[in-house]
């Protein structure tokens, strides 16, 4: 941990946890369940439009690999802080890794949700099931340990609400080990979630499809993970009234469009050595929605490009918004849009689909609220 | 087989003559039945040289409660040499349908093969026995079948039913079985080599017989006298309808598309799942693909099998003996998805528009003056946006 940096200990926010914002989130978490419900009794095909052509809808696509990489803070200030050795962020560290941990929890769960035979999950692990050349094994493996790690990592906090300090004493001699595998995992398998769709090949549009496309993922990722940190520190400043921690979120905004910058080169230059420009210019749906992403892509370089816009909280927060769903995009169009397996297919998700998808992203921000008010994990207002 | 050593072989030679037919037929119609029969390695040039050479067994024939099916079946075989070579491989004593000779000339030739083979001849026995009211119910040249099956079974070096009604009764013994119709092996008090089917297919008899002509036994047999070569396994282990059954798609009645397209029979009554015989393996008639009676649509009826056969309705399901079908079966049709359904769409514009309202009013609250830790700065950025 930082010793050079001076910060306010974490505290509990207290407060109200019955307001009319987490009503309106709990009653979308039991429409999501009652759904759920429906999917496990009667199957995926009752709720969900994915068929033997699409096998993968937002269930995979948001649920877990979007989900995923929205997870991302907590990796990527973990990574400034403990290997870059910003200490300055560390109060930073906390929020995000809560962020992180509920979005990767949930897309461990939404992988149930979508697994048909799901009670045979457990084969993926078991060496006499397991694949070990498939990169969806990677993929697997490597999420479960990190769920696992992140709530190791968040465990101080749960051990100093319930005061066991010997225990925090103890798992702080062993926690760089945990951090440095929190750093390690999720570059693993945010590169393996874009070596998915390598594997597909010629269906995957060629705008997409390069054996680039670990290396996107993880940048992208990376990028998200500081737009999420930003995003999620707006909301919480006007959410919970609190200051906004500008001198951080300004410095975090310089290393995240430097991380946005390296990735467009790297995106344009493959575009033009694999000689996909003229993909650009055909009068399509693929064309288009490489045009959008692209758009959302480029924007917060444009926002952002003056430096005293970065100290401005609206200017960050519309450039984290637009990183984020530049990220969404490019993992909606390369999974979905730009995916064409044969004549015939067709997906769209069905309501049910998107309610449990809305109904993960409710639980998400409830279980945040519920947790940031109970535990210590916001800086203690100075 | 060492092609080699046969090549010049006198007796081959000789039988081309006698049989007329190439060398090269004749050694792939052995290799064929070696083949059949799961023999070793070697086991076609023993039965090339046995049959080119060997004297040929003398053969009674006996007719009973039958409709000449198998023999029909026999002759009728498209195989082009397999008549010639069925009448060449065996000396014929006896046969009441391929007689040129009738009445008390028939049964002297018979009395006087079964007296110069004695101990040596092959028996063969179509057709099930009456035994009610003494076997009074069928009688060749004024003696009843039992008589005759016993005294021509006494000198026999084998006895071998053919068909089923010899086999296990066949439809002769079907309820009411007015005449107490029974097989060969029943009368005889002993189990015989059987090959059941109405009619059996010519090549399991056939081989059989070679079998016997090259190695002076029969082949192996299971525990009712079927040779295990050609009854070891269920129809339905090797139907080439199969992967329909796995799959859950059957045939509901005669003509639908299901039938049309060639599912499986199983619903309609094939008797495929608890019969004994190597049909689909080897198929029938020799006219080439799927000329059996599940290839051409019709379930099987289970002729060669004892309480199946002629006992159960046709459309009666089978008893499943191996695998039962799974509760749940993926559809016949798989679904291709829609596009987008106006729920939807209108959800997802509604969750795009609530998204894009929320961001807009939240960076309008950020723009207008929240606090931040430099609060100084905060003045002009205002300006600027």
């Amino acid at each position: 941990m930082s010793t050079t940096h001076n910060h306010p200990a974490p505290a509990p926010l207290g407060g109200q946890l019955v307001t009319p914002a987490t009503l309106i989130l709990a009653a979308l978490v039991v429409i999501a369940l009652g759904i759920l419900a429906v999917r496990f009794l009667f199957g995926l095909g009752a709720v969900t439009n994915i068929n033997d052509g699409y096998t993968w809808g937002i269930w995979v696509v948001y649920d877990v690999v979007i989900g995923s990489a929205f997870a991302c803070g907590g990796y990527s200030v973990a990574l400034l802080v403990y290997i870059f050795n910003k200490g300055e962020y560390h109060p930073m560290v906390r929020p995000a890794l809560l962020a992180s941990l509920f979005g990767y929890t949930l897309a461990g769960a939404g992988v149930i949700f979508d697994l048909g035979r799901y009670w045979n999950f457990w084969h993926i692990f078991w060496p006499g099931y397991a694949q070990v050349n498939s990169v969806m094994f990677e993929v697997a493996v490597c999420i479960t340990a990190y769920i696992i790690v992140m709530w190791i990592e968040f465990s101080p906090a749960f051990l100093e609400k319930f005061g066991l300090k010997d225990a925090k004493k103890k798992l702080s001699r062993v926690l760089f080990f945990i951090i440095a595998l929190g750093t390690l995992l999720p570059s693993m398998h945010q590169s393996s979630l874009g070596s998915l769709l390598v594997v597909f090949g010629y269906q995957i549009h060629p705008l997409w499809q390069t054996v680039l496309l670990p290396l996107l993922y993880l940048m992208t990722a990376l990028a998200i993970g500081f737009a999420i940190v930003i995003f999620e520190a707006c909301l919480s400043s006007s959410g919970f009234k609190r200051p906004l921690e500008m001198h951080l979120l300004g410095k975090l905004s310089n290393v995240m469009t430097w991380m946005l910058a390296a990735y467009l080169a790297v995106r344009v230059a493959d575009l033009v050595v694999r000689g996909a420009v003229p993909s650009m210019f055909q009068p399509n749906v693929e064309a288009l929605m490489f045009w959008i992403e692209m758009a959302l892509f480029v924007a917060p370089l444009v926002i952002l490009a003056r430096p005293e816009a970065r100290r401005n909280p609206a200017k960050l927060f519309v450039a984290a918004v637009c990183l984020m769903l530049a990220g969404f995009l490019l993992r909606i169009n390369s999974f979905l849009v730009g995916y064409e397996t044969g004549p015939g297919w067709h997906y769209f998700p069905s309501v049910s689909e998107i309610m449990v998808s809305i109904g993960m992203i409710a639980l998400e921000i409830l279980g945040y609220i519920v947790l940031v008010r109970y535990l210590p994990i916001m800086p203690k207002e100075a | 087989m060492d092609e080699n050593i046969l090549e010049n072989d006198e007796s081959l030679v000789a039988l081309e003559k006698r049989l007329g037919i190439s060398r090269r037929s004749f050694m792939q119609l052995c290799t064929a039945m070696a083949a059949t029969m799961g023999l070793a390695k070697g086991a076609d040039a023993a039965m090339v040289a046995a049959v080119a050479t060997k004297k040929r067994p003398s053969v009674i024939w006996l007719h009973f409660q039958e409709c000449t099916g198998c023999t029909e079946s026999l002759l009728r075989a498209e195989h082009p040499t397999l008549e010639k070579l069925i009448l060449d491989v065996i000396s014929l004593d006896y046969h009441e349908t391929l007689f040129a000779a009738a009445g008390h000339q028939a049964e002297a030739a018979r009395r006087s093969a079964m007296k110069a083979n004695k101990g040596k001849y092959l028996l063969v026995v179509e057709g099930a026995i009456p035994t009610k009211d003494n076997g009074i119910y069928c009688k060749v040249g004024g003696q009843t079948a039992i008589e005759m099956l016993k005294e021509c079974a006494a000198d026999a070096a084998a006895v071998v039913a053919i068909g089923s009604c010899a086999s296990w009764g066949g439809m002769p013994s079907t309820p009411p079985n007015p005449t107490g119709a029974k097989s060969a092996g029943e009368v005889l008090g002993k189990v015989i080599p059987n090959i059941p089917g109405c009619p059996p297919n010519p090549y399991n008899f056939l081989s059989t017989v070679v079998h016997f002509l090259t190695f002076g036994k029969l082949p192996e047999v299971d525990h009712i006298g079927r040779p295990k070569f050609a009854y070891s396994r269920l129809i339905h282990e090797n139907c080439e309808r199969r992967a329909h059954f796995d799959a859950g798609r059957f045939a509901m009645e005669f003509g639908d598309e299901g039938h049309r397209k060639g599912y499986c029979l199983y619903k309609l009554g094939c008797k495929g799942p608890e019969t004994y015989a190597n049909c689909p393996s080897i198929l029938f008639g020799d006219v080439g693909n799927a000329s059996w009676p599940v290839g051409t649509g019709h379930p099987c009826i289970g002729c060669t099998e004892k309480g199946v056969g002629f006992a159960k309705p046709i459309h009666e399901l089978a008893v499943l003996k191996t695998v039962v079908p799974p509760v749940g079966f993926p559809r016949v049709v798989e679904e291709q998805g829609k596009g987008a359904s106006i729920g939807a769409a209108a959800l997802t514009a509604a969750i795009a528009g609530v998204a894009a309202g929320a961001g807009a009013k939240m960076a309008q609250n950020l723009g207008k003056g929240v606090k931040t830790d430099e609060g100084a700065g905060k003045h002009e950025e205002r300006a600027e946006s």
